[in-house]
């Protein structure tokens, strides 16, 4: 697929090296000429220096043959001007914006055809919000990643000396919990997914995925660790736009104070803001966090746009006696040391805001992407069309499928109702939505081919 | 140099000095003009019921109408520079002070043995809405002089609004100043309409139609027509003159008072607040309005708190009785209306004080009620809680808000020097009647009602009583003191500083 990126910030950055490794035609498109020779360096990619937003520019970097057009540079104008240019002048099929006014979202009439001509429109900092906002729900985990609206959810959690689970071997959690329906996805220990069988011992340390309904994640996790009690005081390091939505979003439940440097955004926070309590200063500096007692904070959340002030913020805090800290890490060599040692989670903006745009990248019909461990796993929810002659997948069962080794099928989303896939039995229907779990990211042609019909259906 | 010479320089220099001041001049006289058709309402009265007096209406009519005329006209050619918003102080208070002169005349030519001094308390009181009055036997006065107070009290309503929500605020000075900053979410476009003109008649027909509202309402409740539009121009504009000595109390009737105390709880809320919400046809402009839920809350409570205490200290043996006492006494001291159906001054001190202090701030700014307002005593509780918020986080930033605004720190400045103003009004003025022989609780309880254009005090110029026992510069004093506070205090007190009148 030939496809064009406009902007190489950090999210244009990450999607074109996820969408190079698989096997795309890439253009990237930026003013910063430096940083396109940075990722030219780094990719098999082509480079366009010059404003995305110029009808001339995307003529030059190949906009007429251009399969998918990612607008993902810092300003909305430029985003929906080239989004409505490509559709104009170019014609590229495909055209997805990053939007961070909210007031899009509320009128869909502007990105219509007739208007800005956007076909999927997606926020990062939205995303990056939502994504710490689960976690802020759900204190013990590592990573939530809804599926079907909301009815179940992957959930990352790991293993503590102490859950009832740990030294116990997969099978037993079905006793343990015998009315809930609840699958263990795969189980990685020391950076390394285990071959699962139902005899793998379970081990203080491990990061276990599994799914269940979103109203039994709780008790799932019980069962791996102990709990903690429910986060009510929140510090948010950094007042930018993550900072901001976040405190918005949560301010109303818990108590939340943020950290600002520059004294205008100080400002500004505290008008946009409620009940959040704005602190001018450096969310590095010792005093100050003592004085707003970092000890008694359930959950310290640095999401400065500094990777190093975040990582130090965060492990200060901690050292402190912040119970969980959690840190923005946009660099994937920061986030692979920080994670599971001092910092308890270490978000990348990029890879949580990837699932939503590889979403529109896969064949198939995919309706939701997981970018999961800093991008390295990934969990899709795909539609099975067809029927048994004309699909290989509907109509038959689970452990029927000719699936590649570390590809599970974790969940059916069936007429709207989720059914956990602990067994493997189920037969797969038509219009079924199955949800995968995909320890390499490699395998995912061989899935598409896989849930591919036959011309036949047609 | 010749005598003829400079006795013609001299001239020459004060004209020229006199000039300066002929734009004001030439508004003042043009206000006058306007003014003096209200001298026909009672002389149309007058004559249809024959109580004698029309001559003084007349007469009154004239002695405006000409002056009026004559400066306007004197002052026309000579008119050089538009009128500046430093002109605004001058003219704003040159309006209520000349104004109330002329209103004497009817007063001096209808009731025999009036002094100058009291004619002039009264018109003042009128015009500035306050309702502390120098008469006695109010039954047995011509029905047209009654009228005529009270219309001093609906027309100097009617200027008040405007004064307040679109005069002042341009001038820098008053509560509505941040009218502009209250007005959330889709009513955030600053100005009700882009032209002050347009305002204040959107303001005007409103104020025209909850009077006209009122008088019925009046009516339907069982007064007389004549008495319910006297009284409804006193409930609209919280003035609290009454036809009877024994205020709303003479009539007895608790639908009366239920009428009265909704049209005071009305007239207390912003006048801009009634006209967005008739414009846009929605109450959301009430539930919007930073002031009128907090109006609203302090009324309620305040009637559960007093008729609560007037029960425990046996004063009513019935709730029922209390609560009608207690709640009509609260909006009419409350909004500054100053009606009274019982001598609240003869209940336990705990009620009237807590009435006296409701009066200094409940009133809404941009309506006819007077004291601090309701949104600066916000804005003072909330910089107070900021303060302390302070204490606990030394960094943190914590902008006073109301609502979803942000209030800039020059305007809470603006609210702390009027708070010192207010209090230094009411620390000179009351030790002023004290300084003249005065007892502590009638100097003190008659300063504050007339700084907040209230009326009725405690003590000797309590509800039962009248001004008339102060003496000549005790009437003075108060008369000053409630155009102070009608100004809220800088318009006037600007003028005394020298760098006002340098060029």
């Amino acid at each position: 697929m030939k496809i064009l990126i406009l902007g190489a910030g950090q999210v244009g950055a990450s999607v074109a090296e996820s969408l190079v490794s698989e096997k795309n035609d890439v253009t990237v498109v930026d003013t910063d000429a430096e940083r396109l020779k940075d990722l030219q360096n780094q990719f098999d990619l082509r480079t366009v220096a010059g404003n995305a937003a110029q009808p001339e520019l995307l003529a030059e970097a190949g906009a007429a043959d251009t399969d998918m057009l990612f607008a993902v540079t810092a300003s909305d104008e430029t985003n929906l001007v080239a989004c409505k240019v490509g559709k104009t002048a170019f014609n590229i099929p495909t055209r997805i914006a990053r939007l961070r006014s909210a007031w899009f979202q509320n009128h869909p009439e502007l990105l219509a055809d007739d208007c800005f001509a956007v076909s999927h429109a997606i926020c990062p900092e939205q995303i990056v919000t939502e994504y710490i906002e689960k976690l802020i729900e759900f204190p013990e985990a590592l990573q939530v990643a809804e599926f079907a609206g909301g009815k179940i959810d992957l959930v990352a959690v790991r293993a503590v000396e102490g859950g009832p689970m740990v030294s116990h071997p997969v099978a037993d959690l079905v006793d343990l919990l015998p009315r809930i329906d609840v699958k263990i996805a795969a189980i990685y220990r020391n950076d390394r997914p285990l071959d699962l069988t139902p005899q793998t011992l379970v081990q203080a340390g491990d990061e276990v995925f599994f799914v269940a309904a979103s109203a039994n994640i709780r008790e799932v996790m019980a069962e791996m660790r102990q709990m903690d009690r429910p986060v009510r005081r929140v510090i948010i390091a950094g007042g930018g736009n993550i900072g901001l939505r976040l405190a918005r979003a949560i301010e109303s439940r818990l108590n939340v104070k943020v950290i600002e440097r520059a004294k205008r955004r100080c400002e500004f926070l505290a008008g946009q803001l409620g009940s959040t309590l704005v602190l001018n200063g450096d969310a590095s500096n010792e005093d100050l966090l003592s004085d707003e007692s970092v000890d008694e904070t359930d959950l310290f959340v640095s999401v400065t746009n500094d990777d190093e002030n975040n990582i130090m913020s965060a492990l200060l805090a901690k050292r402190m006696g912040a119970r969980r800290v959690i840190a923005l890490v946009n660099r994937r060599a920061y986030g692979d040391l920080m994670q599971g040692g001092q910092i308890d989670i270490a978000i990348s903006p990029a890879h949580a805001t990837l699932g939503s745009l590889l979403e529109y990248v896969r064949r198939g019909d995919v309706a939701a992407v997981h970018s999961l461990r800093r991008g390295r796993a990934e969990a899709i929810e795909l539609v099975a069309h067809g029927d048994r002659k004309s699909s290989r997948v509907v109509g038959r069962a689970i452990r029927e499928l000719d699936l590649p080794p570390g590809a599970t099928v974790v969940g059916i989303i069936r007429r709207g109702e989720a059914i956990v896939a602990q067994r493997d039995d189920h037969v797969i229907e038509t219009d079924d939505h199955l949800v995968l779990f995909l320890t390499q990211r490699r395998m995912i042609p061989k899935i598409e081919k896989l849930f591919e019909v036959s011309v036949g259906f047609f | 140099m010749s005598r003829p010479a400079r006795d013609h320089a001299i001239v020459a220099t004060l004209a020229a000095a006199l000039m300066r001041f002929f734009p004001v001049l030439h508004v003042l006289s043009a206000a006058l003009i306007l003014f003096s058709p209200a001298f026909l309402v009672p002389l149309a009265i007058s004559l249809s019921i024959g109580d004698g007096v029309h001559g003084a209406f007349l007469h009154g009519f004239v002695v405006a109408l000409v002056t009026g005329v004559f400066f306007f006209f004197v002052t026309r050619g000579t008119r050089r520079r538009e009128l500046q918003p430093r002109d605004g102080f001058l003219l704003v208070s040159l309006v209520w002070t000349v104004v109330p002169l002329f209103a004497t005349l009817p007063l001096l030519g209808a009731i025999p043995g009036l002094s100058f001094t009291d004619a002039y308390f009264e018109s003042i009181s009128g015009l500035t809405a306050s309702g502390a009055t120098v008469l006695t036997g109010l039954d047995a006065l011509p029905a047209s002089v009654n009228l005529w107070r009270s219309l001093m009290v609906w027309v100097g309503g009617m200027g008040i609004i405007v004064l307040a929500v679109a005069i002042l605020p341009l001038l820098g000075v008053g509560g509505s100043q941040l009218f502009k900053a209250e007005m959330p979410g889709c009513m955030k476009d600053s100005k009700i309409t882009p032209r002050i003109a347009d305002t204040a008649k959107g303001l005007w027909l409103v104020y025209f139609a909850i009077t006209g509202t009122c008088a019925l309402a009046y009516r339907l409740a069982g007064m007389s027509w004549l008495d319910a539009f006297m009284h409804a121009g006193t409930t609209v504009g919280l003035g609290g003159f009454s036809s009877h000595d024994a205020s709303i109390g003479h009539f007895d009737s608790p639908a009366i008072e239920a009428v009265a105390m909704a049209f005071m709880t009305v007239a207390s809320l912003n006048f801009a607040t009634h006209l967005l919400a008739i414009r846009r046809r929605t109450t959301r402009a009430y539930v919007a309005d930073a002031e009128a839920r907090r109006v609203v809350i302090w009324l309620s409570l305040s009637t559960i708190l007093i008729a609560t205490h007037l029960v425990a200290t046996g004063t009513y043996d019935s709730f029922g009785t209390a609560l009608r006492h207690a709640g009509f006494s609260v909006v009419s001291i409350a909004t500054t209306t100053g009606y009274a159906t019982v001598d609240y001054s003869s209940w336990p001190a705990f009620a009237p004080i807590w009435l006296l202090f409701l009066s200094c701030f409940v009133s809404s700014s941009g309506s006819t009620g007077g004291g601090i307002k309701m949104i600066r005593m916000t804005l003072l509780f909330k910089q107070a809680l900021r303060e302390m918020t302070r204490i606990i986080h030394p960094r943190a930033v914590a902008p006073v808000k109301l609502g979803d605004q942000v209030i800039e720190n020059n305007v809470i400045f603006a609210v702390l020097a009027f708070m010192l103003m207010w209090g230094g009004t009411i620390i000179v003025m009351s030790m002023i009647l004290l300084a003249s022989g005065l007892d502590v609780v009638t100097s003190v309880s008659a300063v504050i009602a007339c700084v907040n254009n209230m009326g009725p005090a405690l003590g000797a110029v309590g509800p039962s009583g009248t001004y008339q026992p102060l003496s000549d510069l005790q009437t003075w004093v108060c008369s000053i003191t409630m155009l102070l506070g009608r100004l809220e205090l800088f318009t006037v007190l600007v003028l005394f500083t020298p760098a006002f009148w340098r060029k």
